[in-house]
C-alpha cells in the first residue's frame, strides 16, 4: 500500500512538474532572469502548489494521525544555521547554472537529453558528498 | 553560456500544474504523514542501491523509490495523454551541467531540502527555517543567472 501511494503521489507530482513547465530548464532559467527574458510562469506554479498544500495540510492535520502511518513526521529542527544557508546558497548556484532542481531532473530522465544524463549522476554524487563529515562549521549539532 | 531564448508565459497551465504538485504533497501528508521533498526522497529511495546516500531510515526506502518511479514515468504519461511532444530545452554545456548537478546535490543535502521540501511544503507549514532556505536559494539562483547572462 505504501509503495502504491508513493508511486501515485510521485506520478501526480511529476505530471504537475511537466504540465506547469517547471520540468523545462529554459523556463526555469527565464523565471530566474528578472533583468532579461523574464517568464513569470513559475510564480504561478509556486502559488498554486502552496495554496493547495497550505489549505490541504490544515485539513489533513485535523485528523489525529495520517491514514497509513502512526504519526505525522514533521521536521524537528527549526534552527537557521550556517549549514542551512550555505547549503541552500550552493543549491541556488547549481539551480541557476543548470535550470534543474531535483524533481525536474527526474522527470527529464526519460527524455534523455545529454545535459540531463550528466546532471543526474552528478546530483546523486553531490547528495552522497553532502552526507560525508565535512567542515565543522557546517555540522548541525544533534540533528 | 547560451543566452536565454524567450519562453511563452503560461499562467493557467503553470497554476494547474502547481496545484497538482500541492495535491501530491497533501496526499503524502494525509497518508504517510511525510513531507514531499524530492531531495530527501531521492536520497532515501536510493539508499539501498547507493549506501551512504540515505539517513538510514531502513524500511522507508520502498515508497520513496516508487515515488521516484512515478516522477520518471510522468512525462511519458503526459505524452501519451496529449499526443504532443514535451517542450524541453536543457543546457548543452556538459561541464556546466556536471558542476550544476554536483552543486544541487551537495547543496540540498547540506541545506536539508530543495524547491519542494522547503519551497512548497516548508512554506505551507509556515516554517521560518524553510523561508530562510528559500530566500537563500532563490537569491543565489537569481544572482547566478544574472552573472552568467548579463555580466559574463
Amino acid at each position: 500500500m505504501r509503495i502504491l501511494i508513493g508511486y501515485i503521489a510521485g506520478q501526480i507530482f511529476g505530471v504537475g512538474l511537466v504540465v506547469s513547465g517547471m520540468s523545462n530548464p529554459a523556463k526555469v532559467l527565464n523565471f530566474l532572469d528578472f533583468f532579461g527574458s523574464w517568464d513569470p510562469s513559475l510564480a504561478f506554479v509556486m502559488g498554486g502548489a502552496m495554496l493547495v498544500s497550505f489549505l490541504g495540510y490544515r485539513v489533513v492535520w485535523r485528523r489525529p494521525a495520517p491514514l497509513y502511518n502512526p504519526r505525522f513526521e514533521l521536521p524537528a529542527t527549526s534552527r537557521i544555521d550556517a549549514r542551512l544557508l550555505t547549503g541552500s546558497a550552493l543549491f541556488g548556484l547549481g539551480w541557476g547554472i543548470g535550470g534543474f532542481c531535483p524533481g525536474p531532473a527526474w522527470t527529464a530522465l526519460p527524455l534523455l537529453a545529454p545535459g540531463t544524463l550528466v546532471f543526474l549522476p552528478a546530483m546523486l554524487a553531490g547528495l552522497w558528498l553532502g552526507r560525508r563529515p565535512g567542515p565543522s562549521f557546517l555540522q548541525t549539532k544533534g540533528a | 553560456m547560451e543566452l536565454g531564448t524567450a519562453t511563452a508565459f503560461t499562467p493557467w497551465a503553470s497554476l494547474f500544474g502547481g496545484m497538482l504538485i500541492g495535491l501530491s504533497a497533501v496526499i503524502l501528508m494525509g497518508t504517510l504523514g511525510r513531507i514531499a521533498g524530492i531531495s530527501g526522497i531521492t536520497s532515501g529511495g536510493l539508499a539501498r542501491v547507493l549506501p551512504g546516500l540515505g539517513k538510514g531510515a531502513g524500511a522507508e526506502w520502498s515508497w520513496r523509490l516508487a515515488f521516484i518511479g512515478g516522477l520518471v514515468m510522468a512525462p511519458l504519461l503526459v505524452q501519451l495523454l496529449t499526443g504532443a511532444a514535451i517542450p524541453q530545452d536543457v543546457p548543452e554545456n556538459l561541464w556546466a551541467m556536471l558542476a550544476a548537478g554536483l552543486l544541487v546535490g551537495l547543496g540540498t543535502a547540506l541545506g536539508s531540502g530543495c524547491t519542494s521540501g522547503h519551497g512548497v511544503c516548508g512554506l505551507a507549514r509556515l516554517s521560518p527555517r524553510s523561508l530562510a532556505a528559500v530566500a537563500s536559494f532563490m537569491g543565489s539562483a537569481a544572482l547566478t543567472v544574472f552573472v552568467l547572462r548579463h555580466l559574463l
